[in-house]
Formats: structure tokens, sequence, C-alpha cells
């Protein structure tokens, strides 16, 4: 029975492994020699050389990367040149920002989307669904970044309701409201595309889910039909649903690029476009293979949930 | 072609889109012809105009330059990286579907797990990534936003390759001796190509807003060249002074990826109607009620001296309403059911009598299913008037019901004993325990063995004959005075099919349940039901006494179909199929509907309505001449 599970975990490793491979190789087909770049073109022959040992340039490429991964999982990622710090110490600190305007965008997208996407079914052709449609329609075609502008506008520059950027302000600030208050507009303009893409497959999911013979069942018991919707059909859609909020988590991680631009949020997005500008490469490197394996532990654990909620998968 | 220029066409929200992506397609294509001031022209004295201002109608950004012909320009350079983009992408990520569809093995294998790869990053993390190596550039962007979206491509058409790969016209065209690359052009991409266009129409805006992005973030178009997106970028700056320098780029970023968005589904639900999101109509709580007007029959349905009926079905219609057609499942059913009596509904598929059962508690799938007639009286009250409130009292609790297949029919993620709980604390006020221990007792009932285990399994987990009994425990769990068994035991075999008839039988002996029996199975009929009412096309046409009807049917169609069935030790018993088919319920005949089909028919038969008439002891035929008793050979008319 727990076979499942520890098949999952087992195969999380070689999809690790692959992505240390595909970072490394993309790195590695940076064009130029690194070692005359750091020494500059008045360098000798004879310490270029001496320099290619030392940063292991000699080797082979499967040697080179070998290296590279066993340092990798020591926690060294090597030094940011441009921060002149440990490229993990400054990819963690970034990350922490990163996740909870992330974390709380996919929390607010999964709730809107699978509300939304309900309500819509269960009125069908009505009114609310028309205008949920629209909503959603406009919510996956709009651009995130442009959208942030506008709600700084609205929101920040012309209401005065909330801080135009940042993550705390800069006098007085720091504690968990003052966060609260900047976290909300980016968070709402992070979760508005992924909470469209929830909308749209809850609506179809619910939608073919209310036909099955079972909700004529729960119906025909006399059950009232919130149970009916929210306690059997929703159930069943919610299962369906949790490889779709994988692939979401991807898709807001990624979207807090643009967001945490928009919003000077001091996370993980901003650092890469920053050190892709500078051509820091170590930390682009650094940034890029944390996000995307904490993406697969995500993924694990979407897979974990949907195969406790689901008996089906046991057997 | 033409039919799919069409669907798309109905469908009104994709032609606005397909509209509003032509118009700025054109606008982009005519662009150099425009009378258009130089976009790169730089004035810094008339830096930030507003809109409508002298000479600029949408304005100057920060280095004077008209927005209105930077906006169009650069939605040129937008369009073309995009559509640019998606055509690298759609080639490449085709290419390997194709190949890894087609030959299978080892090959599928080494390219999808590299896909696989791709698709573990989060999708503009790899963007991110490969702009890094390669340097800002749009150029650059383009290789990036085509790389992610490779993926999306493969995984698609690879499935749809896999598909056809092993059909017979491949085959055919492998053993008439063509390479595998004229297969994969010739035979196989043709019939992929519309997964292929699908898939572009759904990823072609995504990809513009994914090229824009990365030109905001600085990381795509260069200055002095600009796209829509990092006129966006630079605009950011100002956005507190001059919010028109960012906005309308946005603006029109937006229209641009609303319209392809708009046209994508429309022509993914003219290629794809599976997919349509308007074919899937959900059932709403209960079946509609729409009670019009209907040719009265003067159906005999209470034999004088009858004792009072528990139910009395009057009248009963039920439609399907499908696009302009009506379709008559339940035209006109009327009959009765005495307390502890089993009455059988029989007929062939198609026959309505399903439809009648699920008619009762409105529970028919509405739309498109709709009660356009008839009354259905119940301890003194016509169920098809209350509202869902006062019905929901009734189902489960004095009216329950037993479906045909178990599987489908319970729920597949919840336990068989929470399953039951809820079925007994929707009705009754016990606490949780108290509810667990009846269902217990309950299983116990039913005759499930180690009732307590099973109650904490899932429904996959039981035998079918095992979750059959599940169903009946169900129905039975609020004591309820009428069970409407909907072909309870045709998904079961035989052995488990006597089992499950052998239980109902004695709980009806025990309880005093009356039960009305849905089934097309005569042999079933004559092992539970007192009476039998058989349908033919929405109606009764004959009810009876079982031993009496099954032994002298008076009605040709009820001879005929119970001649069907083969007899155990008769040997010179022919079983003869009914020649014909039962007429559409869209265009009944008039008359009587089984006339068609009949060797006794005569011309008036096919006149006007025909009513249920008494016959002798209790029962009624709907014919006009019924059949004397099977004691002569032939067929002898009364």
């Amino acid at each position: 029975m727990h076979l499942y599970v520890l098949r999952r975990l087992l195969m999380t490793v070689p999809v690790l492994l692959g992505l240390t491979v595909i970072v490394f190789l993309i790195m590695s087909l940076i064009p130029g020699d690194p070692a005359l770049a750091i020494l500059g073109s008045y360098a000798t022959p004879e310490n270029l050389a001496r320099l290619r040992a030392d940063l292991g340039l000699d080797l082979s490429l499967p040697q080179q990367y070998w290296v590279w991964l066993t340092n990798i999982l020591q926690g060294d990622f090597g030094r940011s040149y441009h921060l002149n710090r440990p490229v993990l110490d400054e990819v963690l600190e970034r990350f922490g920002a990163t996740l909870i305007l992330a974390g709380t965008s996919l929390a607010l997208c999964v709730v809107i989307g699978a509300a939304a996407g309900i309500v819509s079914a269960v009125r069908q052709y009505g009114w609310a669904d028309r205008i949920i449609t629209l909503l959603v329609l406009i919510g996956i075609s709009v651009p995130a970044f442009w959208l942030g502008m506008l709600m700084i506008l609205l929101f920040a520059v012309e209401l005065r309701w909330l801080p135009v950027s940042g993550m705390y302000s800069i006098y007085g600030g720091g504690d968990l409201p003052d966060l609260l208050r900047h976290l909300v507009l980016p968070a709402i303009a992070l979760a508005v595309v992924a909470a469209g893409v929830i909308a749209r497959l809850t609506r179809s999911n619910m939608l073919e889910v209310l036909r099955q013979d079972y909700i004529r069942t729960a119906r025909a018991k006399g059950l009232d039909e919130n149970r009916v919707i929210l306690g059997h059909a929703f159930k069943v859609a919610l299962v369906n649903l949790i490889p779709v909020i994988g692939v979401q988590a991807g898709f807001v991680i990624g979207g807090a690029v643009y967001i945490e631009t928009v919003f000077q949020w001091p996370g993980i997005g901003r650092m890469l476009v920053n050190a892709i500008s500078t051509r820091d490469i170590l930390l682009v490197q650094g940034g890029v293979l944390v996000v995307a394996a904490s993406y697969v532990l995500f993924n694990l654990c979407a897979d974990l949930l949907q195969y406790w909620l689901d008996p089906r998968i046991k057997a | 072609m033409m039919a799919f220029l069409k669907l798309l066409a109905r469908n009104r929200l994709a032609a606005f889109g397909g509209i509003l992506l032509l118009a700025l397609v054109l606008l982009a294509l005519i662009t150099p012809l425009l009378p258009l001031l130089e976009p790169n022209a730089t004035n810094p004295a008339n830096r930030l105009q507003p809109p409508l201002s002298d000479g600029h109608w949408l304005g100057t950004d920060q280095l004077g330059r008209d927005i209105l012909s930077r906006l169009l320009w650069g939605l040129r350079v937008s369009l073309a990286v995009g559509i640019a983009a998606s055509l690298v992408a759609a080639l490449i990520g085709s290419t390997i579907g194709l190949v890894a569809g087609y030959f299978g093995g080892r090959t599928d294998n080494t390219l999808m797990r590299g896909i696989d790869m791709l698709m573990a990053f989060p999708y503009i993390l790899l963007a991110l990534a490969i702009v890094a190596v390669l340097g800002p550039g749009l150029m650059n962007a383009l290789y990036a936003i085509a790389i992610v979206n490779i993926p999306f491509f493969a995984r698609n058409i690879r499935g749809a390759t896999v598909s056809i790969a092993h059909r017979e016209f491949v085959d055919a065209a492998r053993l008439s001796g063509k390479g595998d690359l004229r297969i994969l052009v010739s035979e196989i991409l043709p019939n992929v190509l519309p997964v292929i266009v699908i898939t572009l129409s759904t990823t072609v805006g995504w990809m513009i807003l994914e090229t824009a992005g990365l030109s905001f973030l600085g990381l795509g178009a260069q200055p002095p060249q600009a796209d829509l997106g990092s006129m966006l970028g630079e605009g950011r700056r100002m956005i507190i002074n001059a919010p028109h320098v960012a906005t309308l780029p946005g603006l029109a970023i937006f229209l641009l990826v609303m319209s392809i968005n708009l046209l994508g589904d429309g022509v993914r639900d003219a290629l794809d109607p599976r997919l349509k999101s308007g074919a899937l109509s959900r059932p709403a709580p209960m079946t509609r009620l729409r009670r019009r007007q209907h040719v009265k029959v003067d159906d005999v349905v209470r034999v004088p001296g009858q004792a009072s009926a528990l139910l009395e079905v009057d009248d009963l219609h039920t439609d399907f309403e499908v696009g302009r057609e009506t379709y008559r499942a339940v035209n006109g059913v009327s009959f009765s059911l005495k307390p502890n009596e089993c009455l059988g509904l029989v007929g062939e598929s198609g026959s309505g009598k399903s439809v009648t059962a699920l008619s009762l508690l409105g529970l028919v799938a509405s739309p498109p299913g709709v009660i356009s007639g008839g009354h259905v009286h119940f301890q003194g009250r016509d169920l098809l008037d209350l509202g869902i409130r006062e019905l929901r009292r009734v189902r489960g609790n004095q009216v329950a019901y037993v479906f045909q297949d178990p599987l489908s029919t319970l729920h597949p993620l919840i336990k068989v004993g929470d399953q039951l709980i809820e079925a007994l604390r929707t009705h009754q006020p016990l606490s949780r325990q108290a509810a667990h221990q009846r269902a217990v007792e309950l299983l116990g009932q039913v005759r499930i063995p180690n009732p307590e285990r099973r109650a904490s399994q899932y429904p996959h987990e039981l035998s079918g004959g095992m979750r059959q009994r599940v169903g009946i425990a169900m129905a039975l769990a609020n004591d309820p005075q009428l069970i409407i068994a909907d072909e309870p035991t045709t998904a079961l075999d035989v052995t488990v099919q006597a089992q499950i008839l052998t239980l109902l039988k004695r709980l009806r002996e025990a309880q005093g349940t009356s039960v009305l029996f849905i089934t097309h199975d005569f042999g079933v009929v004559s092992q539970v039901c007192d009476r039998v009412a058989v349908m033919y096309a929405g109606r009764i046409v004959e009810v009876g006494p079982t031993q009496e009807l099954l032994a002298n049917p008076r009605h040709p169609y009820t001879r005929r179909l119970i001649d069907c069935v083969p007899r155990l030790g008769d040997p010179d018993h022919e079983p003869a199929a009914i020649p014909g088919l039962p007429p559409a319920a869209n265009a009944l005949p008039s008359g009587c509907a089984f006339a068609d089909r009949c060797d006794l028919v005569e011309p008036r038969c096919r006149e006007g309505e025909i009513a249920l008439i008494a016959s002798d002891g209790e029962r009624q035929v709907r014919c006009i001449k019924p059949l004397a008793n099977r004691t002569t050979t032939g067929a002898a008319h009364a």
C-alpha cells in the first residue's frame, strides 16, 4: 500500500539530478573563457593555465559536473562576486520573501478559483456563470505586470489605501500587519492568472462530475444541495484538480518574477533579473536550482496529497 | 474546412475574438504605410505629453516620442516575435512528439524523459536561465520562450500519434513498402494536425504574453528597438506622473492576447467538440415541471373494489427536450401500488420504464428532462407539486431508490459506512456513533459478512454483489414505505442476481415495504413481483397479476416479448425476436405504437388514441382486440 509513496519518493531523485544536469549544461554553454574574464586580457599564459586548473576547467565536462555537484550537495553554491557574499545565503534570504508572496498567492488563487468554478458550474448559463466566464477570460489574458501597475495606480496612488511597493515600511514598519498591508496588492496581482485557469478547470470538472450516477444517488438520499455540491461533487473534482494546482504553482512562482519587479518585492525573481543584467552567473544558477528543486518537491507533495485523498490510487 | 469555419462563426465570442485579432494584425501589417511620426524620433522639449495633445493622439513618452506610432510599431514586433516563437516551438515540439509516438520504445522513452525534465522547471524560470546564458535581446527571448513551450507540443502530439500509430491505414502503408519518413509525413501528420492547431491556438497567447514579459524585465527587446513589453517596462518609471506611457502598451498586449484566447477557445471547441464547454450540462436538483395539455386517454387504472393505494401515478408525462426536438420518454403512464405490494415495470430498453421510476421523485436529469404532465399521489400528496425542500424530506426517507450499477452509483471516495451514516443522519436525529452502529446493523441485515470491517472500506474494494447489498442497505436506512428498484440485478452475474432477489424478497416480507421493480427480465419478474405492468414506447400496454399475465398475455406485444425468452426443457419452443424497431420517441405514430410490428394489425389500430381497458379479472390491456387464453393453438381473438 505504501509502495506508491516509496516509488513516488524514489522517482524524485532522478528528476532532481536531471535538474542539476540541465542547469549545469546551460551554464557551461556560456561563451568565453572564465579565467580570461577574471584575470583580464593582460594575464600571462602561465597564470591563465594555473587559474584554469584551480577552477577545474581543464577537466572533462562529466568530471566538471561531478565536482560541481558534490560542492552543491555540500551547500557550496559559490560566491556572488557582485554582492560579495555566498550565493546560498543570498538565495535563501530572497527565497523566503518569494515564498511568502507566492504561497499567499497560491492559496488565494486556489480558494478564489475553486469557488468561482463551483458557482459557475452550478449556475451554468446563468448570469453568475456568464460574469465569471468573462472575468476568467480577462484574468487569463491580462499581463500580470500591467495589472500590478494599474492596481498601484488605483489603490496606492489614487485611493492611498495600501503602500505602493516593498515588503516593509522603511520607517517604523517590520511587524506582521505591516507585511500584510504590503502583501495585499502583489499577492492579488500574482493570483489573477492562476485563479482564472483554476476556475476554468474547476467548472469543467464540476460539470463532468455533476452528471455522474453517484450524484443522482446523493440526491435520491435526500441530501441538501450544498452537501451534494461540496461534499460529494467537489470532493471528486478536487482530487482531479490537485495536479493542476501543482502545475499552477509553477506559473505562480514564474509570475513572481514580474510582480516582484513591479512591486519592488525583495524576492528571488527580482534577484534573478538583477543577476542576469549584472551577468552574475553563479547567482542565477543557484537561484534557478533552488526554485526548481522546491517546485519539484511541491509537486511531490501534491501527488502525495492526491494519493491520500483518493483511495482508488492505493488499489 | 467550410464546416469548421461555420462552427467557428456561430460561436459569437470566437467571432468577436477573430475580428479583433484580424483588425490588430491588419493594423500591424499596414503600419509602414500609415502617415505616422517616426517612432524613434526624440523630442525632449515635447516629452510626456498627455493623450489627445497637439499632433500626438496618444501623447508622447519620456523622450518625446509619439506613443501612437511606437504602439503600432511595437505591436508589429510583439506579434512577429510571438508568432515566430510559436512556430519554432510547434515545429520542434511536434517533430519530437511525432518521432516519440511513432517509433515508441527506447526512442520514446529517452525523448519524453528529456521533455519531462524541461517541465520540471517552473515555466518562466527556465526561460530566464536561457536568457541569462544567451544574454538579453529580442531574438534570445524568442528562443527562450520557444524552448520552454516545446514540451506542450511534444506531449500533446505524442499522445495523438500513439493513438493512431498502429491503426490499419498505417500498417497498410507500412506493408506497401513506404518508408518511416513518408508514413510520418503522408499518413500520420495529417491526422495529428488538428491537435497541433489546438495546441498552437492555446499557446500563442501565452507566448506573446511571456515574450512581452521578458521585454518588460529588460531582457527582451533592447533600445532603441521596442516591443509592447519593453515600452511598458520603460513607462513603469513614470507610472505616477504619466500613467498613459505604461498603461497604453499594456492595454494593447491585453487586447491582443484576449482576442487570441477567444479565437483559440473557439478553434478548440470547433475542432474537438468533446471539449466544448457547453456540451456538458449539469442536472438540476430536481426535474423541471412544466405541465401542458396532453390528449386525454381514458385509461382504466383502478379495478372496482381495490384497496386504497400507497402510490398512485396518474397520466405521467416526461419529455426530453434536445435542441428543437421533444422526445416523449413517458407518455401518459398511470398505475397504482398497494401497501406491501411488488409491482414489476417491464419493457425493452428505451420503453420509458427507468424514466418513469426517476420521474416519481424528480430525479430525471434536467436539462434535458421535463415532467410535462400528470400527478404522483403518495400518502395523499402530489409529489410533483412539492418544492425541493419538501421533496428532499421524502427522498431516501419514505421513498428510496436502489439503482442499477452499484459501482457508478456509490460515491467512489467515501467509505460505504459513511455513505450509510449520511443517509441515516439526513432523516433521523442520530448521533454519529448511533448512526455508525445502525449502519453496521444495516450491512448485517443485507447479509454482508464482517459488516464492521466492510463499513470502513471504499466501494472499489467490494465485489459487485456486495456493492449492490450496500445499495439496498442504503435504501432501507430510513424504513421507507416504498422502494423503487431500477434494474437492481442487471449489472450482476446470474448467481449473485439470485442472491440479491432472495434478499429483496425476504426484506419485503419482513418489513412490509412496497416495491416498484423495474426490469427487462421476465424471469426476475416471476420471482419477485405480485403484479406486472408492461411498458412500450412510453406507455403501459398491459397490467395484471404476474402469473396470469405470464400465462395468458392479452396484448400482442406482451406475448411477443414473453416468446422471446427461451424456455428450459422446451426444445420445440423457438425464441422469436420481434421484427422491426420501436417507434422513435420524437415521432410517435397516432394510434397503437406497436401497430407497425404487430401481425394482427388492422386499420382501426392506427385511428385515435387507444385506451387501457379492463380485461378479465384484475387485468387491463391497451388493445382493441386483446388475445384470448393460450388454450387453443394459434391466435384466437376475443
